[in-house]
């Protein structure tokens, strides 16, 4: 699995670190999404897929 | 079609339970999930009550916040030009108007943030619940409880000083209709507005640590910018959190095996607090989007200058999304996203904050008084029933 972000559209929300905390935080001065591991092992694809979904502003992409 | 079948209903309000929406939303969920309706002030428009199509309004921009002001009788597709919204309200912008002024606050709202705030929040929520149990039974828990939280935990991020704060909480109070009329919650706001006026002036002579002196020392924002961005943030961060304490409380209490489940393991209280999130809703008339550009939606056409009323409420309870019964409620269920906190760009800021605060309150509260009961019958109970926030006027308790 690869996740790809498109940060300009993020709008902070924090659901993504809220799904998956070990693939992605926010930035501290502004709260938009970072990028922890881009190739997250196994055990993490459906945390990932959940934090896809839940996005508000659709930033998550997920590619296998 | 005759004249009167083409004549759009108006919005559902009628609730038959005071936990569930009005009966007639799992109808539309089914048979006309974006169907034809007037609105109050006579605009007509549609209504969204299904999840799918409430999500996919919600997250398409072209669906914008900056919705027309439009008098009974307009037509819905008028192109004359909007009018803009006043400096700082930016949950009435789009992008790029909105994306400068959510950009400097999101930084202040990260789930991080709001979790360093729990010793805070624990020390409101345990100061309060001394007060209440230095007090005979029965109190109004909104009053006692669930509206002082959210107004102190907001006077805190803000930076209101403490010699202000009494004078903030009977404002907030009034300003969300604690038993006054329309005019003097105008007069609560108008009180708060001039109230964080003055507070911008000091936090831009004299820089404290908080949210407010951020904001004036981060950005470029001028004084009204300001003043409305506290305000708003103020206003949406209280009534709303106020108000789930209270419902969420009203609800545990007349679901008792769901509390019980809930005592019995406290791990529940993360995804307790979710539930009480979808199954509440309390954003019980909107939001409100307007189409800026003719979309196709699922298969049908909107034209550009159309309102849509999405209804979360609604959506929240379509069993597409929540299997099961989508109408019970149940601390177990699994975590479906749910849409109480919106979707898309305007998806609550303090979410996170609210969270932090329901899970803090409620446990406290039950922990604290374990034998915490109603103490009128709950169809006594006034519900708000007219209200944008859904929730409970009162709610007397006894333990």
């Amino acid at each position: 699995m690869k996740v790809i972000i498109d940060e300009d559209k993020c709008c902070g929300a924090g659901q993504c670190v809220l799904a998956a905390p070990d693939v992605f935080d926010q930035r501290l001065e502004d709260g938009t999404v970072v990028l922890l591991d881009p190739t997250p092992p196994q055990a993490l694809h459906a945390q990932v897929e959940d934090a896809a979904v839940r996005c508000p502003s659709s930033v998550i992409a997920v590619v296998k | 079609m005759t004249e009167s079948q083409s004549v759009p209903r108006t919005q559902p309000t009628a609730r038959t339970c005071p936990f569930d929406p009005p009966p007639e939303y799992k109808t539309l969920r089914e048979q006309e999930p974006i169907a034809p309706m007037t609105f109050r002030d006579g605009l007509t428009g549609l209504l969204a009550s299904s999840y799918d199509e409430v999500r996919a309004v919600l997250g398409d921009p072209r669906f914008g916040s900056n919705r027309r002001v439009v008098r009974p009788g307009d037509s819905t597709t008028d192109e004359s030009p909007l009018p803009p919204p006043a400096p700082g309200m930016f949950i009435m912008m789009d992008a790029p108007e909105h994306t400068r002024y959510r950009r400097l606050l999101t930084g202040q709202f990260t789930v991080r943030r709001m979790r360093q705030l729990t010793p805070l929040v624990e020390q409101f929520v345990t100061e309060r619940l001394d007060a209440m149990a230095d007090v005979e039974g029965p109190v109004d828990l909104v009053r006692a409880f669930a509206l002082p939280i959210p107004s102190l935990v907001i006077c805190e991020l803000l930076g209101v000083p403490y010699a202000d704060r009494e004078r903030f909480q009977r404002d907030s109070a009034a300003m969300i209709n604690l038993g006054t009329s329309a005019e003097a919650a105008q007069r609560a706001t108008v009180s708060i507005n001039q109230l964080i006026h003055q507070l911008v002036l000091t936090k831009r002579a004299e820089p404290t640590d908080d949210l407010l002196s951020d904001l004036v020392q981060a950005g470029d924002l001028t004084d009204e910018e300001l003043t409305n961005v506290g305000t708003l943030l103020l206003i949406a961060g209280h009534e709303t959190t106020a108000n789930m304490i209270a419902l969420g409380t009203m609800c545990l209490l007349e679901n008792p095996e769901q509390l019980a489940a809930l005592r019995a393991d406290p791990t529940l209280m993360d995804g307790a607090v979710e539930e009480l999130l979808r199954y509440l809703t309390i954003v019980q008339f909107g939001p409100r989007r307007t189409a800026h550009k003719d979309v196709e939606l699922n298969g049908r056409q909107i034209k550009a200058g159309t309102t849509v009323l999405t209804s979360v409420v609604s959506a929240n309870r379509d069993a597409t999304h929540f299997p099961g019964d989508p109408d019970a409620f149940d601390v177990r269920r699994p975590n479906s996203p749910h849409l109480a906190f919106g979707h898309g760009i305007h998806q609550c800021l303090g979410q996170q904050l609210a969270r932090v605060e329901m899970k803090v309150a409620l446990s406290a509260l039950f922990d604290r008084f374990p034998t915490l009961r109603l103490a009128v019958p709950a169809k006594d109970v006034p519900m708000r029933d007219d209200m944008i926030i859904y929730g409970v006027h009162a709610l007397p308790v006894t333990w």
